[in-house]
């Protein structure tokens, strides 16, 4: 069971595709945040009535698989809009927007989460409101943000496996190359897998740790 | 506008089949889910075993189904057992990676939602002759399905979405895998695939609506 046709060469390739799967994370949760931090606060402003197209639009990230909203991308940049985007491209831009539909829920939840009576202190000691997002709202709704963010991002990372359909060759992509040519599925699946797990279960741990100490006070 | 010409009646025509993978979609999440709130009960019970083998098996389930990409899980199932000998069907590994999937975020769900139920309740169903295993059976598990109930509805929504990774394992029977083979055989890439996410997406909302309208009858008090 130990002997392996694995060479220095073959891993080199694996650790190319973690590398794939860490920049597509990267960018994507990164630009993702962005825009998620964006419409959530835009959601809160405008309330349930006037931000119902925005709120349908980011749903849709969330009701659709994953797998579709790329192909579907893809398609539509490809064949309908005649556009010369790499694989990589779309692959970002879907994830992106996937990531911002979650965390403008995350960041909905937590702006509501600071107490009314706070912000309308702030108020009525003269503070803007931009003033009060940024001293009073801001600080509080990171502490109860952060450890769902933090699963987020880490769930991005887990799901970005599924952006090789469109021609990204990923860690999970480039495993399975590497299966079809070396017939070791259980050996290469379990390197691919642990290393999935060594960056997503720290992390993990660290969020849960935070929630814990933040949740005291 | 486009270059393009949407011709919308050709994937229309197909809508039947697609329908039809509609079906088999909410028979695996279904299934998946069932199963998958049963293995959960179980790895919860050997969490509260007391022993610590059971505890490490229970705890390295679910960090494993927490901690990896489901599709990883499902060439596992597929791929991974293969290698024992044992070749499943397509269904069947997408069925095994779901639920091992479910299982795990379930269990740690209702950890949550045993921290919610007070200890003494344990204790006095012991007191009143209970088992320990009865106690859990008839006093915490009930609790504890109705404190996750939201928390069970978003995993059968993602149990839903799960499904369509099936395809990498050759299942085309599905929503997904049904549209992936009608797209070979018509290329009408983007209106096939819109079809089959509008009804994801009916299907998802579909599950949430019910849900809540289950919830608001079940738990009035």
């Amino acid at each position: 069971m130990f002997d392996t046709a694995l060479s220095s060469s073959d891993l080199l390739f694996l650790a190319k595709g973690a590398g794939m799967t860490i920049i597509v994370t990267v960018i994507s949760v990164t630009i993702g945040t962005v825009l998620g931090i964006l419409f959530g606060v835009i959601r809160v402003q405008l309330g349930a009535v006037l931000s119902a197209p925005l709120t349908f639009f980011l749903d849709i990230f969330r009701s659709v698989p994953l797998l579709i909203q790329l192909v579907l991308a893809n398609a539509f940049m490809g064949m309908v809009l005649r556009l010369q985007l790499s694989g990589f491209t779309v692959a970002c831009m879907v994830l992106s927007l996937y990531t911002a539909a979650y965390c403008s829920e995350i960041v909905r939840g937590s702006i509501d989460a600071v107490p009314s009576t706070t912000r309308r202190a702030a108020r009525s000691l003269g503070m803007s409101w931009a003033q009060d997002m940024r001293y009073i709202v801001m600080p509080l709704a990171t502490r109860v943000a952060l450890p769902s963010w933090i699963g987020l991002a880490l769930g991005v990372m887990k799901d970005s496996a599924l952006v090789y359909v469109v021609q990204v060759t990923e860690l999970l992509k480039s495993t399975q190359i590497l299966i079809t040519r070396l017939q070791e599925p259980l050996f290469l699946l379990m390197i691919c897998g642990a290393f999935y797990f060594l960056i997503s279960f720290p992390l993990a741990r660290f969020g849960g740790y935070l929630e814990k100490r933040w949740s005291n006070d | 506008m486009f270059e393009y010409t949407f011709q919308w009646n050709q994937a229309l025509a197909r809508l039947p089949k697609i329908l039809e993978g509609a079906v088999v979609t909410m028979e695996v999440a279904l299934l998946s889910m069932l199963l998958g709130i049963a293995f959960a009960i179980l790895l919860t019970l050997l969490r509260l075993s007391g022993s610590r083998p059971l505890h490490a098996i229970a705890t390295t389930w679910i960090e494993i189904a927490r901690n990896t990409p489901a599709l990883f899980q499902i060439y596992m199932a597929h791929f991974g057992i293969a290698s024992f000998g044992i070749h499943l069907s397509p269904f069947a590994s997408l069925l095994i990676g779901i639920t091992f999937n479910n299982a795990g975020y379930l269990a740690e769900n209702f950890r949550g939602a045993l921290k919610a139920i007070p200890d003494t309740q344990t204790r006095a169903g012991r007191s009143l002759g209970m088992s320990q295993l009865q106690a859990f059976r008839y006093i915490i598990v009930p609790q504890m399905l109705r404190i996750s109930f939201l928390p069970m509805t978003n995993q059968m929504v993602w149990a839903v979405l799960m499904t369509s990774l099936g395809v990498t394992v050759g299942m085309n029977s599905d929503l997904y895998g049904v549209t992936q083979d009608l797209n070979a055989l018509t290329f009408r890439t983007f209106e096939l695939f819109a079809i089959a996410g509008v009804i994801f997406y009916v299907i998802t909302k579909a599950i949430t609506l019910s849900a809540r309208l289950v919830a608001t009858r079940l738990f009035r008090y």
